[in-house]
């Protein structure tokens, strides 16, 4: 019996290391993510570290929306608002405003005759009908793009400011 | 030959018990803590309504959405996108979401193959995004409370906790979520937290020239989406799962999954 350790010896060693180590793990959260709480006490689905709810807040806008064009670009954007284009966002063709014009200085814009294909391309199941417009229903201008001047620059002959034909 | 004392028994018994009841105790004094914190309870819910009939599957949203959350541009994976849907009239069915819809859909080419147009029985277009679940699977099988649901109802990754298990991305009934192919941590649409907040509309919304989206808060009887979804006839996609998902259809199809 001398020298040997007693198996209620082996479970205390072991109980006290797992206590250590779970203490350790609690203690090192509430020093790493001191903010870690459950929302309306709710720990099942609002358990978080309160402190990334802000950080989301924080990230970057990019496209600033219609009103931020506005200010500088007034003529282009009554020209839009006027058009059957009207609720076609400026960043759609343009790209993100991001902080413009300080940085980019100059937006990119998008020409490409894949740009208006995008909605006036002639699909069997796409809907014909638009109604997003004040003045009502209209039809969508569908074409073709193996007919209707294939492989030209939709811009050559559209201004889709207006919307129209130049 | 070991005899186990009595006394033995009793040491590690209580010790076992101490040990127990230590990180409860931890999590309860949080938890106390936090109660005060959360006296300014929200009154906002974010819900979202999407129109499929009069989704045209011109992928403004995506690419937005895209550039928005500085998601590279040539990985196919995407926080929203559009399915295309075509019936055919021999009964079979053709979904297809090219690039997520990102560049749109020009051509009648699902798959690569064209369809002759006499074949088609109905064609439609889907757009899908987060259900920001009141009751959010994904936030369940998280190992290490890195996601969640905050008190307006979006379902947030914490991009810092996050380790990267996958565990969410299986348990998601819709497949919204995905591994960020940079940051290697869960991806998800989340309502465009930062806009909203702000009093934006989601880049998605914003870029649709089609009023196939929006967004608004359950909570507030004079939204007009509120009222839409409170009155009209509008659906869910999987409800099934029990997840109570927030993001209400109107206009969707059988074949929708």
């Amino acid at each position: 019996m001398k020298g040997q350790i007693g198996l209620g010896k082996i479970l205390i060693a072991l109980v006290l290391i797992t206590i250590i180590g779970v203490a350790g793990i609690v203690g090192a959260r509430m020093i790493i993510a001191p903010s870690f709480k459950a929302a309306n006490n709710d720990y099942r689905y609002q358990w978080h570290r309160f402190a990334n709810q802000q950080e989301w807040k924080d990230f970057k806008v990019k496209y600033r929306g219609n009103s931020y064009c506005m200010d500088c670009h007034a003529n282009e954007f009554k020209q839009v608002e006027a058009s059957l284009h009207a609720k076609v966002s400026c960043e759609s063709c343009h790209g993100p405003a991001i902080d413009h014009p300080d940085n980019p200085t100059k937006l990119a814009i998008d020409k490409g005759r894949g740009l208006c294909l995008r909605c006036h391309s002639d699909l069997p199941y796409r809907p014909t009908q638009y109604s997003e417009l004040p003045k009502g229903d209209i039809k969508l201008k569908l074409i073709d793009p193996d007919n209707h001047n294939p492989e030209m620059e939709c811009i050559a002959c559209h201004n889709p400011h207006k919307a129209n034909i130049k | 030959m070991n005899k186990h004392s009595r006394r033995d028994f009793l040491k590690a018994g209580i010790i076992t018990i101490a040990g127990m009841s230590l990180p409860l105790g931890a999590i309860e004094f949080l938890a106390s803590e936090a109660k005060a914190d959360i006296a300014k309870q929200s009154n906002i819910r974010w819900i979202f309504l999407v129109d499929s009939t009069k989704c045209i599957g011109c992928g403004m949203c995506v690419k937005a959405c895209q550039i928005e959350n500085e998601l590279p541009y040539h990985i196919n994976l995407a926080r929203t996108w559009i399915e295309r849907y075509i019936i055919k009239k021999d009964g079979k069915m053709i979904v297809d979401s090219p690039k997520q819809g990102r560049d749109g859909f020009i051509r009648n080419n699902p798959l690569g193959i064209e369809v002759p147009n006499v074949d088609i029985a109905k064609g439609m277009f889907v757009p899908k995004l987060c259900n920001q679940c009141d009751r959010p699977l994904c936030v369940e099988v998280c190992p290490v409370g890195a996601t969640y649901k905050t008190s307006d109802g979006v379902v947030l990754v914490d991009r810092k906790w996050c380790i990267g298990c996958s565990a969410c991305i299986s348990n998601c009934p819709y497949s919204i979520r995905f591994i960020h192919p940079i940051l290697h941590v869960a991806e998800k649409c989340n309502f465009c937290y930062h806009r909203i907040t702000r009093g934006l509309q989601p880049a998605c919304v914003d870029a649709c020239a089609f009023g196939a989206r929006k967004i608004g808060n359950i909570h507030n009887p004079d939204d007009p989406v509120t009222k839409i979804v409170k009155t009209n006839r509008v659906t869910v996609l999987s409800p099934g799962y029990n997840s109570k998902p927030q993001v209400y259809y109107i206009g969707l199809s059988h074949e929708v999954k």
